[in-house]
């Protein structure tokens, strides 16, 4: 399978502290790949690089065979990469449908003229923007709360809403940054289950995850980083195995 | 008719489909009660309100930048100006008196427009490089704009026609105009129709008609891709740029459109005055103009344009004049000494009056925000987030629960 | 080798749109100070220490006012309007206050040290007070409204201010006495400067480097930065935030209120009026030197001061205002976190 992103030699310093360190890596079209390592390791920071609100200090991140780096945050959405974000950012006094239709946004063509006039070109984009809306708030479990503000939805709802806004921008690579974290048991079945589904749609998926049975079971690959380096890439099996990576979660002494 | 019947029962309890209907008919009503009233010599008052008409529809477009993108402008007055000379140098014998020797005349209906659009490309110039920092930082660079772009036409010398600034200006013309029996003249079609002071009623139709058609073209924009991702730059602007939405252009968009009705308005103004001095754009118009979006309250059109109405009622109409008013009431009521200036003392009780209109101006303003932060007729959103942040208050800091 | 490409690479990318203004910036502060040297140079020194000293006082003033808009915008981000009233509202109640200190008009001499330090005293603790008032009535009830609320709160006790002032004395330009000495110290060569801005420049260093020692080692002021930095931290700490909010408001009071006797000592002339347009001079210097920052704000104000003094020696005083305000934009455009301030990431 080929490279969706490929992401090499990306180095990200704030100062003198070193966020990222020389990391390479390649997440192939149609996979589940997963980010792992402790706290602090540099996992959202790589992210915020891949997604443009970072500009690498080295190194290069190349996404569909287009270099990407540098670019801001809006291009690398219209490029097609979705995020979510490790403490929920959604448009708390927005509802719920009009977050997703949000997400639309870098996918519609009505122009200003199209706006201020209410030009028939803008009325059927608008109504088949609802109408996707709508689809993907049923997809991810929350076609009742459409016009619940999204503030006043529940924990898991939120999470779940991101993932429809992300969805909206027709990704297709998408990066949820911890998207189980707070779920129960049974949340994390139906998470996963939900990403099986994007995947059925096409749409990569890249994720950070500390939940270990959840990235073991749902990724393919799995990097980890610690002290922003690269110390161990493979399958789940390969890198439960590592040394490295045991050090690197339980300390060298154990 | 059905379709009417079921709109009024839908909007029963939505202010703003109320605010807009006493909106509508107060508009209509408006000369027809004024010249009742007043037994027919009421033009001056539905003159004021055509002016009144001006700071309004700088409400709305303010209200597209602060309560719509949640940028704060404090020079909202430097794109007014703007709009007003650029409207002066265009329709007047002015440029015939400087070194390019050649008057202009663009037609009015013309003129606005360039008005207008200078003023947008001054508000997208002055953005560009600006609108990329924090969001306070860009209140202290409208600011400073505000202070400078007045000075600028005051030091302009035979350009800008330098302190007394330019006088003769154009006034718009119509191919037509109905003379109506509302100000005791038959009615009759004027062919090649000229707005003087006489026919103040004439400008007030055309105000409403501008204000009407803004409305339309706001609430359009309010409810398209544009408002939306306004509305979300304002809750979330990482979540918007991450969502796919250029930030900078969506900001920049907003803060030309207001910029633009601005520049609209001013130029407006600077035809009905026929005239444009510096004096007529300071700090304080700017400040007016906000505290009329805010009092109305922000992010909500209606909102916006009752702030406007109240505001310039009470500045422009009760404080101007409450001493003689307060003046008759006391000699009415007996109390004829109040009347009576003082040598070192009590100066006259109009006079005490007018003194305290800055005193009256500021308790007005310190007390509608205690009572209604949220303004008069505030938008739904504001409302919920008043509510939520008073219930964050009680418990605990956001930062702290997840 | 891989790295140097990169290195390369990253400084080809940076010369872009952002630098070109970089160097559009520079060349235009280099011409500036250019044409200013050349005038300086053609009008001799006397008139250029002159010029400086008056802007150094001019500055002095500004710095104590600017302290205060940079205190309440560090500790609650507001853009306190009424600030520069508070400073008039100072020079006004001084001036009614002399008699009740014995001084007039005519006071010269030594004799009125004693009684000056008095009536800043009283000056200062009464702007404090008008200040936490202002604060308690106007701004505390709205901590929890809509950020813009309180700004427009602001405006109004700023005009209610300049109301109470113009009701109490008119709208004109009132008589302050002359208490300081009128006549030039020499500095050699020929040089002068003016005693009276000496002694402003002396009054306005004591009182910042009073409040520097004050925010750097009392127990108060460590709960003012932070206060300012974390507000819910800080509770948590157990900081009493409405106290420290209070402090705050008295502290930039209280060198308002001292600014406003050293404006109507240095100028012998003060009106209703005169606190915004001064105000804005004095918040432009506070963002100049970096908003919520306190030797920035003192620096700025020097700055300012001293840039508008030249402006009306060298240029033409009808445009000293728009280049001050163009220069706010400047600064922020360039260098948006001020001359002294840190840089707050975003995120």
């Amino acid at each position: 399978m080929p490279a969706i992103l490929r992401v090499e030699g990306l180095s990200k310093r704030f100062g003198g502290l070193v966020a990222v360190d020389n990391v390479s890596f390649e997440v192939n079209e149609g996979e589940v790949f997963a980010l792992i390592g402790p706290n602090g390791a540099g996992k959202t920071t790589l992210f915020n690089c891949v997604t443009g609100f970072y500009a690498p200090t080295f190194g290069s991140i190349n996404f569909g065979g287009r270099d990407i780096s540098g670019s801001p945050p809006h291009r690398t959405a219209k490029a097609g990469i979705a995020r979510t974000f490790q403490n929920i950012r959604l448009f708390d006094y927005m509802s719920a449908v009009d977050n997703v239709r949000l997400g639309h946004h870098c996918r519609m063509h009505s122009k200003l003229w199209d706006s201020l006039f209410k030009t028939p070109f803008e009325k059927r984009e608008e109504k088949a923007i609802i109408e996707h809306s709508m689809e993907l708030l049923e997809l991810v479990g929350l076609g009742r709360h459409a016009d619940s503000y999204a503030r006043n939805l529940a924990y898991g709802q939120q999470r779940r809403l991101e993932i429809a806004r992300a969805l909206a921008t027709s990704p297709k690579l998408l990066l949820l940054d911890e998207p189980a974290a707070g779920f129960t048991p049974q949340e994390k079945v139906e998470l996963m289950q939900l990403v099986q589904v994007i995947l059925g749609r096409g749409i990569t998926v890249f994720l950070i995850e500390h939940d270990m049975r959840v990235v073991m079971q749902a990724s393919k690959r799995i990097v980890v980083l610690d002290h922003g380096e690269k110390i161990a890439e493979g399958t789940p099996a390969e890198v439960r195995s590592n040394q490295r990576v045991i050090e690197a979660y339980l300390g060298k002494s154990a | 008719m059905s379709r009417v019947r079921t709109w009024f029962q839908d909007n029963r309890r939505n202010p703003n489909a109320i605010a807009y209907s006493v909106f509508i008919i107060a508009a209509l009503l408006y000369p027809t009660i004024v010249q009742f009233w007043t037994g027919g010599n009421g033009d001056y008052l539905v003159g004021i309100a055509a002016d009144g008409g001006i700071y309004m529809l700088m409400a709305i477009g303010l209200n597209v930048v602060v309560g719509f993108a949640g940028l704060l402008d404090l020079g909202y007055a430097a794109f007014f100006a703007i709009g007003s000379y650029t409207y002066a140098e265009v329709a007047s014998y002015h440029l015939g008196v400087t070194p390019v020797d050649h008057a202009l005349h663009i037609p009015f209906w013309l003129a606005l427009f360039v008005g207008m659009f200078i003023a947008a490309s001054a508000g997208a110039l002055l953005g560009a490089p600006t609108l990329r920092l924090r969001g306070d930082y860009l209140a202290i660079v409208t600011l400073g704009f505000g202070e400078i772009v007045p000075i600028v036409f005051r030091n302009g010398g035979i350009w800008t026609g330098g302190v007394p600034g330019i006088s003769g200006l154009d006034v718009p013309t119509l191919p037509g105009w109905f003379q109506g029996p509302w100000i005791n003249q038959n009615f009759a079609w004027v062919p090649d129709f000229r707005f003087t002071t006489a026919n103040l009623t004439a400008y007030y139709v055309l105000m409403v008609l501008l204000i009407g058609m803004t409305v339309v073209l706001v609430h359009n924009l309010y409810n398209s891709r544009l408002g939306r991702a306004w509305m979300a730059v304002r809750e979330d602007e990482t979540a918007a740029a991450a969502s796919g939405v250029n930030t900078v252009t969506v900001k920049l968009l907003a803060f030309s459109i207001g910029a633009a009705t601005s520049g609209f308005a001013g130029a407006f103004y600077g035809a009905k005055l026929s005239y444009v001095s510096s004096e007529n754009f300071s700090f304080i118009v700017s400040v007016t103009v906000l505290a009329m979006v805010v009092l109305g309250g922000m992010g909500n059109i209606p909102g916006a344009m009752l702030g406007a109405a109240v505001l310039y009622f009470i500045l422009f109409w009760l404080l101007p004049s409450a001493p003689s008013q307060v003046e008759s009431l006391a000699s009415s009521v007996g109390l004829d000494f109040l009347n009576k200036a003082v040598p070192n003392g009590w100066p006259g009780i109009a006079e005490e009056i007018s003194r305290s209109k800055y005193v009256i101006f500021g308790l007005i303003l310190v007390g509608i925000m205690l009572l209604r932060p949220q303004g008069l007729l505030p938008s739904q959103i504001r409302k919920q987030e008043l509510k939520h942040e008073e219930h964050e208050a009680l418990t605990v800091p956001r930062q702290l629960q997840s | 080798m891989a790295e140097t490409v990169q290195r390369l690479r990253g400084t080809f990318f940076t010369l872009n749109v952002n630098s070109l203004l970089n160097l559009a910036g520079g060349i235009a502060v280099l011409v500036a100070i250019i044409a200013t040297l050349q005038r300086v140079f053609e009008s001799g020194g006397t008139y250029f220490f002159q010029t400086l000293g008056f802007g150094l006082a001019q500055g002095a003033i500004f710095a104590l006012v600017a302290l205060g808009y940079t205190m309440v915008y560090g500790i609650i981000e507001l853009i306190n309007f009424a600030h520069g009233d508070v400073f008039t509202l100072g020079a006004f109640f001084s001036l009614a206050m002399m008699p009740l200190f014995g001084l007039n008009p005519s006071s010269s001499g030594a004799g009125v040290i004693l009684p000056l330090l008095g009536l800043f005293v009283i000056t200062m603790l009464f702007c404090a007070l008008v200040n936490i008032t202002i604060e308690r009535v106007a701004y505390r009830p709205l901590r929890h409204a809509p950020r813009l609320a309180p700004l427009i709160t602001a405006i109004g006790m700023s005009s209610l201010l300049e109301g109470v002032m113009f009701i109490w004395r008119g709208p004109f330009n009132l008589a302050y006495p002359d208490f300081l000495p009128e006549q030039q110290l020499s500095l050699g060569g020929g040089i002068t400067i003016a005693a009276k801005a000496v002694f402003v420049i002396i009054l306005a260093l004591i009182l910042m480097v009073g409040l520097t020692f004050f925010i750097n080692r009392s127990k108060l002021g460590k709960a003012m930065r932070a206060t300012a930095q974390d507000r819910d931290a800080a509770q948590l700490m157990g900081i009493n935030i409405n106290r420290t909010i209070s402090a705050t408001f008295f502290i930039g009071a209280a060198l308002a209120g001292a600014g406003g006797i050293i404006y109507g000592l240095y100028y012998n002339s003060v009106a209703a009026f005169d606190g915004f347009a001064y105000g804005l001079y004095a918040f432009t210097a506070a963002v100049f030197g970096g908003i919520g920052n306190v030797p920035g704000a003192a620096l700025g104000g020097f700055m300012i001061g001293v840039i508008a003094a030249m402006s009306d020696g060298y240029f033409t005083v009808a445009w000293t205002r728009p280049l001050i305000f163009g220069i706010l934009i400047f600064v922020l455009v360039f260098r948006p976190t001020g001359l002294l301030g840190m840089r707050v990431p975003e995120k």
